[in-house]
């Protein structure tokens, strides 16, 4: 099983008769990401421990609409930085085991810290549905979130919920059914950097996307690269036969670009 | 073998050299770009009817954590606190150190009406019981006013807000910022700052943090400086102002202990343990209505009698000990005169003596009893003296030529020396390595034996 969850996730559209899908539920700590966890799945879950790390990695399963899901609840991160094993076992599973959704839980009632991490994940897939959680604490404080302005910022679908009464979840399950079975096409805010980083990224994505496995994004890969994050790069080449992946040809190309 | 080096995980470091040198300003660049977009997003989508708790509690997060009133308010604050421990100190332990030694005198006649030897008295009333009763009644009452108060600040919820002014220093020095938080445990006890070191993942930065986290003033120093500054120093100005003058100079031997751990993780990171910072979030709690009942339980019990216990297992054998080696004659020279006479050429270019170096030494298992040795080991030396107060030990101290410098030199040392004996063992816990064990004992003590003697021989040499 834990093979399995690292090969490339296969393509909707050829295999329309697919009926079980990977979601993955990532979020901040204490956005009541486990509640939401628990809701969706009842009593079917189990826990054990990621491959290689002291990470705790829940895993629940529920079915809907004739679809059957696997729910695989990341570590709670602010961000996906790599700066810890939380953090690069939320990232190394969204970015490698390609899940059908990721489902971001975010906090209401502190959105905008949240929003920094959905953005992150924005970069690396398309495939994210944001749930805003705590819209009753959220209330309390006298907070409103418009969540169909949200929705249209950020270019994928947001539902409101309050997870600790069950508030929202039946939308949330519907949308992520319209997901999978390729109904809603997103359409992901794409952070913008300053003109020489942008430069950067562009020179070095197009020397790098020939050489990436499918399903990786070139944009996102370059960023790690310029910040001198080489995990990525280790991780491909670890999970893929390294001969594919000459690295000369990105030296020569990032210092092509970089003169 | 060529197949190892080869590998292509090895090529990657290859990379590196060909990226812009400013990784970290593109790091902060692409973060704050992401942070920029959440907070547009976020003002259109959000609407927050301001109450007023939230606006006064960002106004009061702006002021406390910005960048000019940050730090004159944290520096402000310590003062203010140590302040408060040392004029609120002095009488309880003045009363205090009266009714021990009044009862010293019975436990004496006690001993005598017993027929008791000589030697078993020596021991246990002069060697055991001496450095217990100074032991609680220098460290006690300062240590039942300071905790309370710290633990208040800590309730209130100030102390993130510390981690926060300080992070960017610490990024500085090629540190983590979460070192900032083993800092501040550090100040509550050395070993327990090294074992909250497991909060941050990266191995080269967790070094850093334990191998600077001595320079933490811990809780059995701070006695030591307060009784040492409020003799010293404050008694160089008029009585007004003489806890406030101590309070300063505690504050500032602080300091001096933070900038040091800042230099030497600077250091570190440049040399032994190279690498860049990771980055982390930080989230400021909101600000609480403290528990006062609950303060002052956990304060008076999880903190001062725990520490008081401590000091009092320790102080007696190490008294006992001080005592049979005062007492222990070869020749016509006591032991402890024959170590005190080795170490005084060394002491004295450092502006201290052979048996202030001995009281270190001997302080090893922890260092509350730094203080209490020192005095034994004056005592020992021939001067008869009822020890009563704070004056009484001055007197003692001047006695055998001590000025305000050899305090001085004291105090550094004691902010700068090898860590005590528990902390010593956790660090070779948690590092499960005898060379970076045997470097955080002596690079400290490097430190501290360069620094007494720069301060020392230039004191001299202008005075």
């Amino acid at each position: 099983m834990v093979k399995a969850a690292f090969l490339p996730g296969p393509i909707m559209n050829h295999q329309p008769e697919r009926n079980n899908f990977v979601i993955a539920l990532a979020g901040n700590p204490n956005v009541g990401k486990s509640t939401v966890f628990n809701r969706l799945t009842g009593l079917n879950q189990h826990t054990g421990n990621w491959p290689g790390k002291t990470v705790l990695k829940a895993e629940g399963t529920f079915s809907y609409r004739n679809h059957r899901y696997k729910l695989v609840d990341l570590p709670g991160t602010y961000s996906l930085y790599a700066n810890s094993a939380d953090e690069q076992t939320a990232r190394d599973f969204i970015c490698f085991s390609r899940p059908d959704v990721t489902l971001v839980v975010c906090d209401a009632t502190c959105l905008e810290r949240n929003l920094n991490l959905v953005l992150q994940i924005l970069e690396i897939t398309d495939r994210v549905v944001v749930c805003v959680n705590l819209l009753d604490e959220a209330k309390r404080k006298s907070i409103h979130v418009n969540i169909d302005q949200l929705a249209s910022e950020l270019g994928i679908p947001v539902i409101g919920t309050t997870a600790r009464n069950g508030g929202g979840l039946l939308e949330l399950k519907n949308t992520l059914h319209d997901m999978v079975s390729g109904k809603i096409v997103t359409q992901p805010r794409q952070v913008t950097y300053d003109q020489e980083l942008e430069n950067l990224i562009s020179k070095l994505e197009n020397r790098l996307a020939p050489w990436l496995p499918e399903g990786i994004n070139s944009r996102w890969v370059a960023l790690r690269i310029l910040e001198r994050d080489f995990t990525i790069l280790e991780h491909i080449m670890i999970n893929r036969k390294p001969e594919k992946f000459p690295l000369q040809i990105i030296q020569e190309g990032i210092a092509l670009c970089l003169q | 073998m060529s197949a190892i080096n080869n590998h292509p995980l090895l090529l990657l470091h290859e990379i590196e050299p060909l990226l812009p040198d400013n990784a970290s300003h593109i790091r902060d660049r692409i973060v704050s770009s992401i942070y920029q977009h959440a907070e547009e997003i976020s003002s259109q989508v959000v609407s927050n009817e301001n109450t007023w708790r939230n606006s006064l509690e960002f106004k009061l997060d702006n002021i406390l954590t910005s960048r000019w009133c940050g730090f004159p308010i944290m520096i402000l604050l310590l003062t203010l606190i140590l302040w408060i421990t040392i004029s609120g100190a002095n009488y309880p332990s003045q009363l205090l150190a009266l009714g021990l030694f009044k009862l010293e005198g019975y436990l004496l006649h006690l001993m005598t009406a017993a027929a008791a030897p000589a030697w078993l008295t020596g021991v246990l009333i002069l060697g055991m019981y001496r450095s217990l009763a100074w032991v609680v009644s220098v460290m006690l009452p300062p240590m039942a006013i300071f905790f309370p108060l710290f633990t208040l600040l800590e309730d209130l919820g100030y102390l993130p807000r510390v981690a926060f002014n300080m992070d960017n220093l610490f990024r500085r020095a090629g540190a983590h910022g979460k070192q900032c938080l083993t800092m501040c445990m550090g100040f509550g006890c050395n070993a327990a700052g090294v074992t909250s070191c497991r909060i941050i993942d990266s191995p080269r930065e967790r070094l850093i943090a334990i191998l600077t986290n001595t320079f933490s003033v811990c809780n059995g120093r701070f006695p030591t400086l307060i009784a040492l500054a409020t003799i010293f120093m404050g008694t160089m100005f008029s009585r007004a102002y003489s806890s406030i003058v101590a309070a300063l100079v505690v504050a500032s031997l602080i300091m001096i202990g933070i900038f040091t751990s800042l230099l030497v993780s600077s250091l570190l990171s440049r040399t032994l343990l190279r690498g860049i910072a990771s980055f982390f979030v930080l989230e400021l709690p909101p600000f609480r209505k403290p528990q006062l009942g609950q303060i002052l339980i956990r304060s008076l019990l999880d903190r001062t009698l725990f520490v008081l216990w401590r000091a009092v297992v320790i102080a007696a054998p190490a008294g006992a000990l001080t005592w049979i080696l005062a007492n222990s004659w070869i020749g016509d020279s006591t032991i402890f005169a024959y170590m005190a006479a080795f170490l005084d050429p060394l002491g004295k270019i450092m502006g201290m003596d052979g048996i202030i170096l001995i009281a270190f030494l001997l302080g090893l298992p922890a260092n509350e009893i730094v203080l209490p040795i020192l005095i034994m080991g004056y005592l020992s030396a021939g001067h008869i003296l009822e020890l009563d107060s704070l004056n009484a030990l001055g007197k003692l101290l001047l006695d055998h030529g001590w000025t305000w410098i050899t305090a001085l030199c004291v105090m550094l040392f004691s902010l700068l020396h090898f860590p005590c004996g528990t902390t010593i063992y956790t660090i070779f816990k948690e590092t499960k390595s005898m060379r970076w064990t045997l470097l955080a004992t002596l690079l400290p003590l490097a430190l501290g034996i360069l620094v007494t003697i720069i301060v020392s021989q230039t004191a001299q040499l202008l005075l």
